[in-house]
């Protein structure tokens, strides 16, 4: 039985490894300066790869890909954790109750569904109360993606301000602090590295996210920072063109690429929260000991 | 108890994600068709979709047990599921390329055949409140590549131009590059929708707007009338499209390989009958010029 349990284990990481394997394979054959170059530094920088002379520039994709995970981040962090603060700091027991399973059910909305909301109300709001130019814009993929993000940041803060030893807030009331107070000098402080670590989960969920951006973003791979244009992710780019790529060729390449790059980016960002949890945890039950 | 919840989310979302990929690829893992017997599978430009799933309905209509089952996808992906031999028959809004056409002949061991089934008109689309009523093809063609910007420069009011096109995986994506930009490249702001539906749903809340599609998707928006050069515009309709005058309308094809099964053959040439070029008006698309 035991013995089933572990090649279930293995199973799922030899996937992932294989996984890797495959997409860095794929992603191999661009490895080299004049692709490197066509990606980062071709001017003008366009990405028009089915144009007669393919011009494969990241640049306007990456710059997408941050604006909307800069809003999404700007939009989820704070509401996320002043929930977090609410729930397990001010709200009474019974309302603590409600609170956090009905944010954490908020994750468990398909990001289809997200990003239709998006697409048809959220984008029309957005532009009769500001009157935007473009119905599709980074405010409205990053509120809707940040809208995705807020459970992470919710939960895993969440967890980490509950996991705050009782002793804290008793020493902070016998000086005399308010609730308010030890909320926020003490308890707060305290879980910081479960909060940061929620940013940067947050931050890797962002980054990777498809479905939402590829809806409500417009898709347009322009370069310019301002907030207010379309934009296209790398996410929404593999999305929306490796069903008809020639296989093999410098745009499949190039898709790769932007998959292996989001697979490092992530992998980077998962690994390091979870390490901050981990670690967090463990000082906390040392503290508590 | 919070860490199993965790759990039961996450393995929701990964199933609903799961649904998700493979419903859009999901031409890819369909097994090769061969016996009869089987569903007569068609795959392609997501322009056609409306059309061929409406004479597939009366088709099976007047052909009791037979199955027809029509996705989308954009033409080049239904071109490619026929290549790779997981579609029976492709569905396209432009001609399939030379090379494409030999690929097909040697992984299916046969000829391709080309059946135009259609007429269809490329419309461009703005929103029903804005002035403009004509473009000449030289003016869309500044539009879409980013020259004029402005309403004011085509003879509408003062506000910024807002694009919306198709992604390239898509005939009308191609035909319009080719047909309108001469085959130069779009602008980088045309914001690429999935789909004529979507394009539609855009402008017809974005009075800026200004899209390109199939005629027969039209509903809350404006067709323009299309001047070439040196000639008068003209709306699309059926007259016009029959007659040539209307520049921009293309055929619609079917593709399938010579030796196909009598199921694919079957429906083809059901479809060139009267009653299914009926069928052709009454979705909005134009039937073949007798």
């Amino acid at each position: 039985m035991t013995g089933a349990f572990s090649v279930a284990g293995w199973v799922a990481i030899v996937f992932i490894f294989l996984i890797f394997l495959f997409t860095f394979r794929e992603t191999a054959p661009v490895l080299n300066l004049p692709a490197m170059k066509a990606f980062f530094l071709a001017r003008p920088p366009v990405w028009q790869p089915t144009s007669d002379i393919p011009k494969l520039s990241m640049i306007p994709i990456i710059l997408g890909t941050l604006k909307a995970t800069v809003v999404g981040l700007l939009f989820a962090c704070p509401v996320g954790v002043a929930a977090a603060l609410f729930s397990s700091e001010f709200a009474p027991p019974k309302l603590r109750e409600v609170i956090k399973p009905v944010i954490e059910l908020l994750a468990g909305i398909p990001s289809v569904v997200m990003g239709f909301f998006a697409l048809i109300i959220l984008a029309t709001w957005l532009q009769d109360a500001f009157g935007f130019v473009y119905r599709l814009n980074a405010i409205n993929a990053g509120l809707a993606l940040g809208f995705a993000l807020v459970p992470i940041v919710y939960t895993i803060s969440e967890d980490g301000l509950a996991a705050v030893p009782r002793s804290y807030r008793e020493a902070s009331y016998a000086l005399g602090a308010s609730r308010l107070q030890t909320a926020m000098k003490v308890v707060l402080p305290a879980a910081a590295p479960a909060v940061f670590a929620s940013f940067v989960l947050a931050f890797g969920r962002a980054i990777g996210e498809t479905m939402i951006l590829l809806m409500a973003g417009g898709n347009a791979a322009i370069t310019s920072l301002t907030l207010l244009d379309p934009l296209r992710t790398l996410s929404a780019t593999i999305a929306a063109e490796m069903g008809e790529v020639v296989v093999g060729g410098e745009h499949y390449g190039a898709l790769f690429f932007m998959g292996t790059l989001l697979f490092v980016i992530t992998f980077i960002s998962n690994s390091f929260g979870q390490w901050v949890i981990r670690n967090m945890q463990s000082r906390m039950q040392g503290g508590a000991a | 108890m919070k860490q199993i919840t965790r759990g039961v989310f996450t393995i929701v979302i990964v199933a609903l994600v799961a649904c998700g990929g493979g419903e859009r690829r999901e031409g890819a893992v369909t097994p090769a068709p061969a016996a009869p017997g089987k569903p007569l599978t068609i795959k392609g430009s997501d322009t056609m979709v409306i059309l061929v799933q409406r004479l597939a309905e009366e088709y099976m209509k007047g052909h009791a047990g037979d199955l027809v089952q029509v996705t989308g996808g954009g033409s080049g992906t239904g071109i490619a599921a026929f290549i790779n031999g997981t579609t029976d028959l492709a569905m396209a809004s432009r001609p399939m390329k030379d090379d494409e056409k030999q690929k097909a002949a040697a992984a299916r061991g046969a000829e391709v055949v080309e059946r135009p089934v259609a007429l269809d008109s490329l419309a461009v689309f703005v929103h029903e409140a804005n002035p403009v009523a004509q473009l000449t093809l030289a003016q869309i063609r500044d539009i879409f590549q980013g020259k004029a910007t402005n309403w004011k420069q085509v003879g509408g009011g003062d506000a910024p131009i807002v694009l919306y096109g198709r992604e390239s995986s898509s005939g009308t994506y191609d035909y319009f590059r080719e047909h309108v930009l001469n085959k130069e490249d779009f602008s980088p702001r045309v914001q690429t929708l999935q789909g004529t539906a979507a394009i539609i749903n855009a402008i017809s809340k974005d009075k800026n707007g200004i899209g390109y599609g199939g005629i027969a998707y039209a509903k809350d928006v404006k067709p323009i009338a299309i001047a070439a050069a040196g000639a008068a515009p003209v709306a699309p309709s059926e007259a016009t499209v029959a007659d040539g005058t209307y520049p921009l309308s293309r055929k619609l094809f079917f593709y399938h390989a010579a030796n196909a099964p009598e199921r694919v053959t079957k429906f083809v040439q059901w479809s060139l009958t009267p009653e299914a070029q009926a069928l052709v008006s009454k979705v909005g698309y134009f039937p073949l010029p007798k």
